[in-house]
């Protein structure tokens, strides 16, 4: 075991992780680092491998290849121990329906093995952290939406863990209710627990990561703070070109041809880095480059 | 081992800006291999299980013990005046007395292997519960032994019900009655972990109904309960020594009105062994399902 008197410096360490089932390679030679007291953002279009890495760090779902250390401890072997000191928020609710907010989160206060004489203070503060106190007899039945995922947040920080895991936390939620969430998350970050947050809304990714991995087809393309890989691969300004779809090609066709990086929207196509440039452009909107840009030219996929 | 400290002196505020908010997690450096070991069948990993199934169970209980109090006084009723009124000695027993201590079996092996089929897949497949049990510090084999472990706890419990049914309608208590618990619970604990299996095996629930007409209809019926084994052609009480429901039958009867020990210490062993292989085949079934 590794000697563990301080904190190791990455709470998550992935080399050369690959995942296969059968002949479908779910992830292909990862790389991922989430640093001590950080939040990373996992971010990729769906099916990219985010839900099957996020299963790996709790050894739900164990790599091919590579190698996996979380806390300081060795995956699969010593994965128990590392799950004791990290919290999990799933993306599919698995509340029990049934029982009320306190009991669920009294039932994960034995599971996660709080001592008889601090679960008392450990269930309060999580309803505090939930903003549930006063809905504590309520049964989960009972609940919003936003509250179930407030419950289900505070059912993953009741033993105080170290390290966080949240797959999709916002995901099919009002705006009001995500920027809820995202004051929570911030708040945790800010107090230094170390997250990993797979999402595939940029702006969550924008706002609350330190930095950010972007994966496509089960590997890391890019990899570093929002702002750094925004200028590297965008730069700072994009020109926005709408018309028809025949004026579209003939932009991109130019585009190309000056060496230009662009990417497809809807309606329009949107010319990066263009910076610096004016006289040889078509008339189009300016606007400031940003990660929706970057995602979309390293996955690939358009975002509707 | 302390996890929580006191949230006073917090910085943190809420949305609002006003009221204090708790720290939301520890974040100094601490020795992990100091407060939790890695082990095996680990004490707190299965009471954490237990606990989970039994605050569920504080909001389901009535219905449960309603249908486990009523199914065997229907029996009862529909066996043994039924039939009854047609045969009334079994092997120098009343046939109420015969078939109240034989649906003891019936109770067990209802009240364990239909919730540990269906409630395992519900769990696992609908509800994804072990999704958030595997996440916490348990593993599998934690996993389906406390769950296995809880409902033999029940079918233990529930499985008295026929006999104090039948002590209404006539039955003596006997002192040998008080090992019927521990017997119905090893039983129970086997079929909860072939319940368990079948869950971890089969890809849809309506598959099932194929293990229901195949296993459990079959093994209900020709156990002993309701007719003596001995009137069967020889292939089929050979066959009745391979159903572990057989020997939990033997078991209870004589628990009630008397040991024969050579016998009952083989039946002992028989459903000891079915509890075992059984368990390990559950943790196994388990496995491939939860862990790829």
């Amino acid at each position: 075991m590794t000697s563990l008197t301080q904190m190791p410096d990455l709470a998550i360490s992935l080399r050369g992780i690959v995942k296969h089932y059968g002949t479908i390679v779910a992830v292909d030679g990862l790389d991922l680092d989430v640093p001590s007291g950080t939040c990373v953002g996992l971010l990729g279009p769906n099916g990219a491998g985010k839900s099957t890495t996020m299963k790996m760090l709790t050894a739900q779902v164990i790599a091919n290849e590579g190698e996996i250390e979380v806390l300081g401890f060795t995956l699969p072997a010593q994965s128990k121990v590392a799950r004791a000191e990290m919290g999990v928020v799933p993306q599919l609710d698995n509340l029990d329906t049934t029982l009320t907010v306190e009991q669920n989160l009294r039932v994960f206060a034995h599971l996660y093995r709080i001592g008889r004489d601090d679960r008392h203070a450990a269930v309060e503060r999580a309803l505090e952290i939930a903003h549930l106190t006063d809905r504590r007899t309520a049964k989960v039945d009972e609940l919003s939406g936003g509250m179930r995922r407030r419950l289900l947040i505070a059912r993953a920080l009741v033993h105080r863990p170290r390290l966080l895991l949240l797959d999709e936390p916002t995901v099919g939620l009002d705006p009001q209710i995500r920027q809820e969430l995202w004051a929570l998350i911030d708040a945790l970050r800010t107090e230094g627990t170390s997250i990993l947050m797979s999402t595939h809304y940029i702006e969550e990714a924008q706002r609350l990561a330190d930095t950010v991995t972007i994966m496509s087809n089960g590997k890391a393309v890019a990899s570093g703070k929002p702002s750094e890989l925004v200028l590297k691969h965008a730069g700072t300004e994009v020109l926005e070109v709408y018309g028809p779809p025949a004026r579209l090609a003939e932009v991109e066709a130019d585009a190309v041809a000056a060496g230009i990086r662009k990417r497809r929207t809807g309606t329009s196509i949107a010319l990066m880095g263009i910076e610096g440039r004016n006289g040889d452009l078509p008339e189009g909107v300016r606007r400031p480059s940003n990660l929706e840009d970057v995602f979309v030219m390293l996955t690939g996929e358009e975002i509707g | 081992m302390s996890r929580v400290t006191s949230t006073a002196g917090s910085s943190l505020r809420g949305p609002e800006g006003e009221t204090p908010r708790p720290e939301l997690a520890r974040t100094e450096g601490r020795n992990p291999s100091s407060g939790a070991r890695i082990g095996r069948l680990e004490g707190s990993a299965i009471r954490g299980v237990l606990v989970r199934e039994f605050t569920n169970f504080t909001s389901y209980w009535r219905s449960t013990t309603f249908s486990s109090t009523i199914d065997p006084t229907i029996y009862l009723l529909a066996f043994g005046f039924g039939f009854g009124t047609l045969v009334s000695q079994v092997n120098g027993l009343d046939y109420v007395d015969f078939v109240g201590t034989g649906v003891v079996a019936t109770a067990v092996l209802f009240s364990s292997v239909f919730p540990s089929m269906f409630g395992t897949f519900v769990k696992y497949s609908f509800q994804h519960t072990y999704d958030a049990i595997l996440a916490a510090p348990v593993d599998t084999e934690e996993l389906v032994t406390a769950e296995a472990l809880w409902m033999a706890l029940r079918a233990g419990t529930y499985g008295c019900v026929p006999l104090l049914v039948a002590m209404v309608f006539g039955l003596q208590p006997s002192l040998g009655m008080l090992l019927v618990p521990p017997i119905a619970f090893i039983s129970g604990f086997g079929w909860s972990c072939f319940g368990i299996m079948i869950a971890g095996l089969l890809k849809s629930i309506d598959n099932f109904n194929y293990v229901t007409s195949t296993v459990i209809t079959p093994t209900f019926l020709v156990a002993g309960t309701f007719f003596p084994l001995s009137g069967l052609p020889e292939w089929a009480q050979i066959a009745g020594n391979f159903n572990p429901l057989h020997h939990t039958v033997e078991l209870v009867r004589h628990a009630a009105f008397g040991w024969d020990v050579g016998a009952d210490l083989l039946h002992l062993g028989a459903l000891v062994l079915f509890a075992i292989v059984m368990w390990r085949l559950a943790i196994r079934a388990m496995e491939r399902k939860l862990i790829t």
